[in-house]
């Protein structure tokens, strides 16, 4: 099967994209050969690489990279001022010791950095930042906030705000650069404690300015309609929440204290059953109704299928192949690609095949339009006029203009 | 649909009512606009109508407002939504959503409609609005222009009955404001939607409208009637209209179209008298030393080319007005000019000085930049404060800002805070603020906006004083009245490219988009200004 386009009916579920990124993330989890994991980050990268779009939220995978990046420089830097615990006899150099008192027995800094520790730490951090590249795919691939409308009803206020929050951020980081570009226009420094505070109260009142104007246009547009529900329903509501989810605490306790191995599965059970049942009543008072939710075709259960057998997959490696999954660090030894979870693997993959095809700028969805309005050739990559050095998806800037110098006609 | 009854609102803090006496009517299907000076009320009156006012900003509202027979006194804002669409002065505050798609139908989904209805109306709204080819795209992507059009689209989906605008088209450029304005009339015209409007830009939006509501002064109560009856009246008036009483037309001519039928006999008047003198005051030299050099100016933001080959001489005492529209790399130029972007191209000169590799405060004293929202220059909390924070800035004697704040700003209270003050005063203060390190080169970044034709004559005669003391003056700005009152060049930049670089009245008077009105009106003769034409047919009779 051929992918078709992504559109907005053809798009793929958010869920199914973050259901395949935690299956990568879990078969990462279970790893520490340094050829398995990297083969990981390339197929999530390739995924990522075709069939991501172009919207602001897509950007923030090489964010997520460099994030994996640093962590994976933190753990090194680490292991060789502090050393490791790995008993090793490679020495690589020698730092000199800070001596330490007493106290601070079982800390040590400075002393022998061997080839072993190094090499342990190299394995450690790689698996964190495999998990972040995992993650930093999900988010470049899934709307968040389509994600965040399959949640519930009444979950659904919880959302928008979050929502809200996500493209409060990139404004924010626009508002700090304009004022520190304000800064500079009266002659004043803009580095220091004392220019960051006083770029920081304008931009806290800004961002409140904004809060309001918007809660205004929310209120304006019929947010908050809410139906009438008897009494009764609403007691019942409170009542079920809020003992579903003691139940559910109660059943955790249960599970995993030693003592109430006959209470906890059952009492857990029945809480999850009780808060969902609130959940789904609370819901009645809202009257809201959703526009194009994303179905869950085929498409959705293949790849989040393809997740899942990567994990199981590589549960199972485990299973036969402990070894190879683990290669030891003491003796020093090359690892090796086990040909069967290597394999297994690349099922991972099948999102490349059968996730519709994003709609590229210049290609396809955006291409035919009326000469006064702008062409989405240029203008759709390029919008992001202060994200260059941010991570954040800062394209959404807080002026218009801000985005404009590259919304121009097409002709030349 | 719409009505006042003996209503004044009153804030919590404040002395006297917003407005008092508002007792009308707006008739079904009208498109009506409301008129008058900054500080009278409007915002408030518009926000009456949608509920907010008091139920969001609190205050007391006395009488009663009516929409479609709902009381906004036992409606919240929510309640009202189906059949009053708002949309407020700045559209990027109005969204909820990240898409174009989303966000039409966010009203709906929040009304609830049944999810047919919901897709139908959004394939309505975005063919109606020309927004098909927008539908997947990001809202943080788009223009100025298209952004209006989506938040006008997110409040159609509801089907209002009313529609409810602040200043629609006052950040837009001439063009995008032409788009704005055409769905407004195709609303009005073909699904009988009552519009109901404030707009500073009259000689934008004055033609189209059925109705005026003039507020004529604070605490004044308004008044409701014909466009052309109301503009005798007015204390506000586009060009158009300004010419018109002069010239002794009636009924007065909203219109350029209007105008240029009733003006033969005026051009036939004009065009046996000299020709008028270029600009309002002496053309400078051109021999004297450029205060600032740009050459070959390339500059790139994310590896795409926002100025390419930019070439801009500014000699002391001239006034140089950057045109062109939404983000065709006008505030990038000015931005490089005080060293905000390095160029990747070319050289930037700026009194003999490099911009970007200059610290601020040596280069405080050689240029200096208004930003478009004139709140980001100031900090302190009261006016001054301000000032003596600039004189430290500059290094100038204590109480220099005052002084000019005292010329710019008569009357102004020293402890007001900067917020409280009207969008004039503000950008006035700001000005002061830049002016106290007397940079030979001022830079203006989209000054006209908000301002009512009052702020903006005080702008134009404060621009004009420095000029004749020989400040050079460069001003970006989608305000082609100004840019006729002022300058002595206009460059028109297009595409990061200057396309065009000459006298005022040879550029604008050839451009359907840059011309001013009076010039629409009197082609092919050069005049460009109401003033112009006085001071000519004074000299004629004389």
């Amino acid at each position: 099967m051929s992918a078709p386009h992504a559109t907005r009916s053809t798009a793929l579920h958010a869920g199914a994209w973050w259901v395949w990124a935690l299956g990568l993330a879990t078969a990462a989890s279970r790893t520490t050969n340094p050829l398995l994991l990297g083969l990981l980050i390339g197929v999530a990268g390739y995924v990522v690489a075709v069939r991501r779009t172009d919207a602001p939220w897509a950007r923030s995978y090489g964010a997520f990279v460099r994030l994996g990046l640093v962590v994976l420089g933190i753990r090194l830097v680490f292991a060789f001022v502090l050393g490791s615990p790995i008993p090793g006899t490679h020495t690589l150099v020698t730092l000199p010791e800070l001596p330490l008192p007493d106290w601070a027995k079982g800390v040590r800094v400075g002393g022998r950095v061997t080839a072993e520790g190094m090499l342990f730490a190299l394995y450690d951090g790689l698996k964190l930042a495999t998990l972040l590249i995992c993650v930093g795919a999900a988010n470049a691939l899934a709307n968040p906030a389509r994600l965040l409308k399959s949640l519930p009803g009444a979950l659904y206020e919880a959302g928008v705000a979050v929502v809200v929050a996500m493209t409060f951020a990139p404004h924010l980081v626009a508002d700090v650069q304009r004022l520190r570009a304000a800064r500079r226009l009266r002659g004043r420094p803009d580095r220091g404690a004392k220019a960051l505070l006083q770029v920081g109260l304008p931009v806290l009142e800004g961002a409140l300015e904004r809060s309001v104007a918007l809660a205004a246009a929310m209120d304006a547009r019929g947010y908050g309609r809410t139906a009438q529900v008897p009494p009764a329903v609403r007691r019942l509501t409170s009542v079920l929440t809020l003992g579903g989810l003691l139940g559910v605490c109660a059943g955790t306790y249960g599970l995993l204290g030693d003592s109430g191995g006959g209470y906890g599965l059952p009492l857990l059970v029945v809480g999850l059953g009780a808060a969902m049942a609130g959940l789904w009543l609370g819901g009645r008072r809202s009257v809201r109704t959703r526009y194009r939710p994303e179905p869950w075709g085929v498409r959705a259960w293949l790849v989040s299928g393809s997740g899942v057998a990567v994990a199981a997959l590589m549960i199972a490696a485990n299973g036969y192949a402990p070894g190879a999954l683990h290669p030891p660090a003491v003796p020093l030894t090359a690892p090796v690609l086990p040909l069967w979870p290597a394999l297994s693997l690349l099922v991972g993959l099948v999102p490349a095949v059968v996730a519709p095809v994003p709609a590229r700028a210049g290609g396809g969805a955006g291409a035919g339009r009326s000469a006064r309005s702008s062409s989405p050739a240029r203008s759709a990559p390029s919008a992001p006029s202060a994200s260059s050095d941010s991570s954040a998806p800062s394209a959404s800037s807080a002026r218009p203009s801000a985005s404009d110098p590259f919304t121009k006609e097409p002709t030349q | 649909m719409i009505r006042f009854e003996q209503v004044s609102v009153t804030y919590a803090d404040a002395a006297e009512p917003a407005v008092q006496g508002v007792d009308l009517t707006v008739p079904e299907g009208e498109l009506c606009l409301l008129v008058g000076p900054s500080g009278v009320g409007k915002s408030t009156l518009l926000n009456a109508v949608c509920g907010l006012v008091p139920h969001f900003t609190g205050g007391t509202l006395h009488g009663r407002v009516t929409v479609d027979g709902r009381d906004t006194r036992t409606h919240p804002p929510r309640e009202l939504a189906d059949v009053v669409g708002t949309v407020g002065q700045d559209p990027l505050a109005h969204f909820v959503t990240d898409t174009v798609e989303d966000e039409l139908a966010y009203g709906m989904e929040s009304l609830g409609l049944a999810p047919d209805v919901m897709r139908r109306r959004v394939e309505e709204t975005l063919d109606l609005l020309g927004l098909a080819d927008l539908r997947d795209r990001a809202i943080g992507t788009l223009s100025g222009g298209q952004m209006q059009r989506v938040a006008i689209g997110s409040v159609l989906t509801a089907h209002p009955k009313v529609l409810v605008l602040d200043e629609p088209t006052s950040a837009l450029d001439p063009a995008a404001a032409e788009e704005v304005l055409a769905v407004l009339q195709r609303l009005v015209h073909d699904l009988g939607t009552t519009v109901l409007m404030a707009e500073h830009r009259l000689e934008r939006v004055v033609q189209y409208a059925d109705q005026v509501i003039l507020l004529p002064g604070p605490g004044a109560a308004p008044v409701m009637g014909e466009p052309a009856g109301m503009m005798a009246a007015s204390p506000v008036r586009p060009p158009v209209v300004e010419l018109g009483r002069l010239a002794g037309w009636s009924p007065l001519p909203l219109s350029v179209r209007d105008a240029r039928r009733k003006a033969a006999p005026l051009r036939e008047r004009l065009s046996a008298v000299a020709v008028p003198s270029p600009g309002p005051a002496a053309v400078p030299a051109a021999d004297a030393e450029p205060v600032a050099t740009v050459a070959g100016l390339g500059v790139h933001r994310d590896r795409t080319p926002v100025l390419h080959g930019v070439g801009l001489t500014v000699r002391p005492g001239e006034t140089v007005a950057l045109m062109g529209r939404n983000g065709a790399g006008k505030s990038t130029l000015l931005r490089a000019l005080v060293g905000m972007h390095q160029p990747s191209a070319g050289s930037v000169r700026v009194g003999g000085a490099v911009p970007h590799r200059t610290r601020p405060r040596d280069l405080l004293r050689r240029v200096g930049l208004v930003p478009q929202e004139p709140r980001d220059l100031l900090s302190a909390d009261t006016v001054d404060g301000e000032c003596a924070a600039a004189d430290r800035d500059a290094g100038a004697p204590a109480g220099t800002c005052r002084e000019v704040v005292a010329r710019l700003l008569p009357g102004v209270r020293g402890a007001a805070h900067p917020r409280d003050l009207s969008e004039g005063q503000r950008l006035a203060l700001a000005l002061a603020v830049v002016l106290t390190a007397r940079p030979p080169l001022l830079l203006l970044d989209e000054p006209t906006r908000g301002l009512d034709y009052a702020a903006k004559a005080r702008l134009v005669e404060v621009v004009r004083g420095l000029a004749a003391e020989g400040q050079a003056c460069v001003l970006a700005t989608h305000d082609v009245e100004l840019a006729a009152e002022l300058a002595h060049r206009v460059v028109i930049l297009a595409d990061g490219e200057v396309v065009a670089d000459g006298p005022t009245e040879d550029v604008v008077v050839s451009s359907p988009a840059f011309a001013p009105q009076v010039a629409k009106v009197l082609a092919p003769l050069p005049w460009l200004t109401v003033g112009q034409v006085a001071r000519s047919l004074e000299g004629a009779s004389a």
